[in-house]
């Protein structure tokens, strides 16, 4: 569904990815992990256009997408709750979740709507409520719920466990699986929260300053001594895995 | 209280038209933070198309007032929402991602163009025009030397000025454009990433902030009979002023600051001096910057993403 080549992008002189190959089939989830400044974020950005990539392709659903503008490559399907959540702070909940329909046909609004709101209650409640008063964890469902909402192909979330409690954390892996299963969306999930991401992923991959230094599926790089030792041992303690593996 | 409420007429007249035309400098700031200093002879354009839309009017001998009138709106702000989408075009967008002084370098040099432009084609002599909407109310109190009046083409201003603003503020608030503006406005990237056509979206701020100044265009033609090439300078500093008073990027703001601009300057005017006018309206400026650096309406600095 989504092929990435040999990509290569940064900002101004900065490199910040050196050729990134990537692949996404249908109905999957994907899962990345990597350090700060690994350039996950960077590479989400560059699959929008934003910043554009110096070299590579990036092939989506058969047709290059590599220099479109950002709203058309949106608008072909791909979906993005980007790092930060990024919110409209002075627009309603509703407002915002009309904002993710903005290129929708209007005759899907109603249903998608109540999706959505089934999927994050807490969302119902607030709908008249402006986003930049939401706590981080609503916000986070909003920015899910929004891009929700543009009926993607694909979904790519960024860190969407940032900051947030960990029952919450819960309750948004689980609904991302759901996504996923019952709409048949496809995930491309970028993660610090490697346990529970790596446990979601039918594949993964690993990121090391800007290269794809790792990949198989979710099982094997939990197994893997080394993803284990750089992502997994110090912030999740092993109580936490025995008590999600029951 | 007679001469009181004649100021307050001709302030609320001239308002009207400050507030016009200071939407326009709000809305393009609220959504690429840059003051088009252009604007101002946008407004100005606007009043020339007005012009030479009444003497076409008179070519094709369309005498009905209110149709020629509707007529000539229409030509205005067709013609100059078009030299606002190209001055868009031309003169920023080619800037946008560059440092932020260089649009702003850009809009002071278009201004300098558009006045030259207008001058060399339409010359620097004043033009007239026949007054087109005439009379109005006598109303007289207590003191009988001095009666209030109340001129249809106030009245016209002010319900025009009224209407436009009303829908303006529904289209801003209520449809999909609107809210693509504003979410424009807070987060240009998120826009994009949702599907918006950010280039088109500001292209459409600059067009309706056209479209209105050049309403106020031709009620300026209209009230004052006369306009030149320079007009558009101290009528757009105004409007700015109005702008910034009421509190920039905000659009009741914008509205707000026009009135009271335009009242200031009546009432100034009317009360002291007339040479100080625009001395009075400045120094309000100040102060009100002094102890709300945010203008009247305004909200706090924004977190920019
Ligand atoms: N706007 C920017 N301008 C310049 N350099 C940037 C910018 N954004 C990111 N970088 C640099 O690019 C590299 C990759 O950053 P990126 O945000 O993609 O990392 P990340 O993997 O998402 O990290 P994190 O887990 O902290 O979000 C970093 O070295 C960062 O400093
Ligand atoms: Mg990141």
């Amino acid at each position: 569904m989504l092929s990435i080549r040999n990509l290569q992008s940064g900002y101004g002189r900065i490199q910040a990815l050196h050729g990134i190959d990537v692949d996404v089939a249908e109905g999957e989830i994907i899962t990345l992990i990597g350090a700060n400044g690994a350039g996950k974020t960077t590479l989400l950005m560059t699959i929008c256009g934003k910043p554009r990539a110096s070299q590579g392709e990036i092939v989506f659903e058969g047709e290059e997408i590599t220099r479109l503008p950002t709203f058309q490559i949106a608008r072909r399907g791909i979906a993005h709750a980007p790092e930060g959540r990024r919110i409209f702070p002075r627009m309603t909940v509703r407002e915002n979740l009309q904002m993710g329909a903005a290129v929708t046909p209007p005759q899907y609004f109603t249903d998608d709507l109540d999706r959505v709101l089934t999927l994050f209650p807490r969302l119902r409640e607030r709908l008249d409520q402006r986003g930049g008063t939401l706590s981080g964890g609503e916000q986070q469902m909003l920015a899910i719920g929004r891009a929700l909402m543009g009926r993607p192909r694909l979904l790519m979330l960024d860190e969407p466990s940032l900051g947030l409690a960990p029952l919450v954390v819960r309750q948004i892996f689980q609904i991302i699986r759901e996504i996923n299963r019952e709409q048949k969306v496809t995930v491309f999930l970028v993660e610090q929260n490697a346990f529970h991401a790596l446990k979601l992923a039918h594949r993964a991959y690993v990121m090391v300053n800007g290269r794809i230094a790792m990949s198989g599926t979710g099982e094997q790089l939990l197994a893997d001594p080394a993803v284990r030792a750089a992502y997994l041992e110090g912030g999740h303690p092993a109580a936490e895995e025995t008590e999600e593996a029951r | 209280m007679e001469y009181f409420i004649q100021q307050l007429i001709n302030g609320i007249s001239l308002g009207a038209i400050y507030g016009l035309i200071a939407i326009g400098y709000t809305m393009v700031y609220g959504i690429i933070g840059m003051i088009n200093f252009a604007h101002g002879e946008i407004y100005m354009i606007g009043a020339f198309v007005s012009l030479i839309g009444f003497l076409f009017m008179g070519v094709l001998g369309i005498s009905y007032i209110p149709l020629a009138l509707f007529l000539v709106l229409l030509m205005a702000m067709l013609f100059t929402a078009i030299y606002g989408w190209a001055i868009e075009r031309i003169a920023y967008r080619p800037l946008r991602g560059s440092v932020k002084l260089a649009p702003l370098i850009s809009a002071i040099g278009m201004s300098i163009v558009l006045q030259n432009y207008v001058q060399l084609t339409q010359g620097a002599r004043v033009k007239p025009l026949q007054p087109i909407i005439q009379g109005g109310f006598e109303l007289s109190g207590a003191n009988a030397d001095f009666h209030v009046r109340l001129s249809y083409l106030q009245i016209v201003i002010v319900l025009l000025t009224i209407a436009l603003m009303s829908i303006f503020t529904y289209v801003i608030t209520r449809t999909p454009l609107g809210r693509a503006q504003r979410a424009t406005e807070q987060d240009m990237t998120m826009a994009s990433l949702l599907g918006i056509n950010v280039d088109r979206i500001i292209s459409t701020t600059f067009v309706m902030g056209a479209a209105l100044a050049a309403v106020a265009g031709l009620m300026v033609t209209l009230y004052y009979g006369v306009i030149d090439f320079y007009i558009g300078f101290i009528a757009g500093m105004k409007a700015f002023t109005a702008a910034v008073l009421g509190g920039i990027g905000s659009l009741p703001g914008a509205m707000l600051g026009g009135l009271l601009i335009g009242l200031i300057e009546a009432f100034w005017s009317g009360y002291f001096s007339i040479g100080y006018k625009d001395v009075a309206a400045f120094s309000i400026l100040v102060l009100v910057l002094i102890f709300r650096p945010t203008g009247l309406l305004g909200k706090p600095e924004v977190e920019k993403v």
